[in-house]
C-alpha cells in the first residue's frame, strides 16, 4: 500500500485496509524512534482557528521524525486579513512546505486545500466536518486496549447530534461489526441519518438515555462533552450539561475490562477519581496522537 | 405535430417536452431563456397521455449544453429535449440526472466552503435520484430534493 502523495481529508476515503496498515504503521512508530526519517522535510501548520494540543501534536510528531517545521495558529496572517482566497494562500505556501496540516472553521476547507495543492494536505478539523487523525487516533487507542478492534461492544456517550468525533468514528467502526450503544438524551442523539446508514450496514445499535441500563454490556465507553456552543438557547445548555457525570459510583456496573475513552478536553463528564483506575485510558488515547500522527506524516512523504 | 398544435412548430432549435405542467415557467428562468432574442413559446396545462398535465418549451434557433439539460433534469426528470432542423426532430434526447452534479447547485449549508470561497465551483453527488438526494464533495453534507437550490 502507498500513501505517498496522498492527503488525508475525510474518514470516508478510507477502506478497512488502509484504516489497518495505518495502524501498523503506527504501531512501528512507537517502537522504534526514527529520528532522522523526515530530515530535510517541512511541515506547514495552517491553523486559522485554534487548537492548541492538535497543533502541538503534529509539531512533536514531525519534530521526533527530524523534519522542520513552520506555520502561524491564527487567521490573522494579514494577506488572509485582506480577503485572500484559501486557494491563493495554499498556493503560497505549497512552494514552501512538502507537506501541510490545515485547520480551518469552514467546511470542506480541507478538500479545497488539497484541490490546491501538489504537496499532500492532512486535514485537523474543517469546521463540523472531519477530523480524520483524531478518528484513526481513536482506533489505534482501542486496538491497542483491546487487543482487536472486531466484535466489540461500545458506548458513545454525549451530545451524539453535533459531535464530530462521534459520527466519525462510527464510521470508521463501521467497518469492524461493532455493536453500538448511543446514549445521550434524547434531543442530543445520534442524527437519524447515521442510523439509517447502520440499519443499511446491518450493524447492530441500541439507543438509551440512562447509562446504567447498558453499562453492563460494554467494552469500551467514549465519552464527549456536551458543547455550550451548540446551544441557541442557554437554558437548553443548563439542562444537559451535567446530565451525565461518570465517577466512582459507576464502577459496580460495568464489565472489569472496560475501558473509558474521552478526545479531551474534558470539562466534568469524567470526575478525576476514575483517572487512577485500569478504565481510563483517555491519556493514553491523547499520547497516541503522536505515533498516528508520525506514521501518516512518514507515509504522504513516501518515506515508509 | 398534430398532438401539439397549441404551439406552433419551429423551424430550428430546440423543443422541451414532458415538462411538468408547474415547472415549465422555472425552466424558463434556469435556462435564462427572458433575455434571449429568438422566438420563445411555453405552454403548460396541455393534456397528456402519460403526465396527465404537461408543460412544453420551444426555443428557436438554440443548442442547449449539457450543464444546461442536466439542470432541467434537476426539476423535470421527465422531459425530453428534442432538436429541430427543418421542421423535423432531428435528435430526441431523453434527460437523465447525472451521477455528478458540477456547478449547477448550491450547497445548503451555509459554513460550507463553496458559499465562503470567492468564485469557486460546487460538485456533488448523487446519492439517490428519485427522490433526489446528494452529497456535498466538499462538505461532505447530504440534501434532500427541497434543499436543493440552483445556482
Ligand atoms: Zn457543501
Amino acid at each position: 500500500m502507498n500513501f505517498e502523495k496522498q492527503d488525508i481529508i475525510s474518514i470516508h476515503d478510507f477502506s478497512k485496509q488502509e484504516l489497518l496498515f495505518i495502524l501498523k504503521t503506527a504501531k512501528l512508530m512507537e517502537k522504534k524512534l526514527n529520528p532522522n526519517l523526515l530530515k530535510d522535510k517541512i511541515l506547514a501548520t495552517l491553523f486559522f482557528e485554534p487548537s492548541t494540543r492538535t497543533r502541538l501534536s503534529f509539531m512533536s510528531a514531525m519534530e521526533q521524525l527530524g523534519g522542520k517545521l513552520m506555520g502561524f495558529a491564527t487567521a490573522k496572517m494579514t494577506s488572509i486579513k485582506k480577503g485572500e482566497t484559501l486557494w491563493d494562500t495554499i498556493k503560497m505556501v505549497e512552494a514552501y512546505a512538502d507537506v501541510i496540516v490545515i485547520r480551518h472553521p469552514l467546511e470542506g476547507s480541507a478538500r479545497l486545500a488539497a484541490e490546491a495543492s501538489s504537496k499532500p494536505i492532512i486535514n485537523a478539523g474543517d469546521g463540523a466536518n472531519q477530523h480524520p487523525t483524531q478518528t484513526m487516533l481513536d482506533l489505534y487507542t482501542i486496538q491497542k486496549v483491546k487487543g482487536k478492534l472486531d466484535n466489540l461492544h461500545i458506548g458513545l456517550l454525549g451530545d451524539l447530534k453535533y459531535g464530530r468525533t462521534v459520527h466519525s468514528l462510527v464510521t470508521a467502526l463501521s467497518h469492524f461489526n461493532p455493536i453500538f450503544y448511543f446514549i445521550a438524551p434524547q434531543a442530543l442523539q445520534m442524527p437519524q441519518t447515521y442510523l439509517d446508514e447502520l440499519k443499511e450496514k446491518k450493524i447492530k445499535f441500541f439507543t438509551a438515555s440512562n447509562l446504567l441500563k447498558v453499562s453492563k454490556k460494554l467494552d469500551i465507553l467514549y465519552v464527549t462533552r456536551i458543547q455550550k456552543e451548540r446551544f441557541a438557547d442557554p437554558v437548553e445548555y443548563e439542562k444537559y450539561k451535567g446530565v451525565y457525570k461518570l465517577d466512582t459510583s459507576l464502577l459496580p456496573n460495568i464489565k472489569k475490562d472496560l475501558k473509558i475513552m474521552h478526545p479531551l478536553p474534558r470539562v466534568n463528564e469524567i470526575d478525576p477519581s476514575l483517572d487512577a483506575t485500569d478504565h481510563a485510558v483517555y491519556f493514553e488515547q491523547a499520547a497516541n496522537g503522536i505515533p498516528v500522527r508520525k506514521a501518516l506524516l512518514a507515509l504522504v512523504l513516501g518515506k515508509v | 405535430m398534430k398532438k401539439e398544435q397549441s404551439v406552433s412548430a419551429i423551424k430550428e432549435g430546440t423543443v422541451i417536452d414532458h415538462i411538468p405542467s408547474n415547472a415549465a415557467l422555472k425552466v424558463v428562468d434556469i435556462l435564462d431563456l427572458r433575455g434571449i432574442r429568438s422566438i420563445i413559446s411555453v405552454a403548460t396545462n396541455l393534456t397528456s397521455r402519460t403526465m396527465g398535465k404537461k408543460g412544453i418549451i420551444k426555443i428557436g434557433g438554440k443548442n442547449l449544453t449539457k450543464e444546461e439539460v442536466d439542470k432541467i433534469a434537476l426539476i423535470a426528470p421527465d422531459a425530453t429535449v428534442n432538436i429541430i432542423k427543418n421542421y423535423d426532430v432531428k435528435e430526441k434526447i431523453k434527460v437523465a440526472i447525472p451521477t455528478t452534479i458540477n456547478k449547477i447547485i448550491k450547497c445548503s449549508n451555509p459554513n460550507c466552503i463553496t458559499n465562503n470561497e470567492k468564485s469557486m465551483a460546487t460538485k456533488f453527488y448523487v446519492i439517490r435520484k428519485r427522490p433526489l438526494k446528494v452529497r456535498c464533495h466538499y462538505c461532505e453534507r447530504n440534501m434532500d430534493k427541497e434543499d436543493i437550490s440552483l445556482l
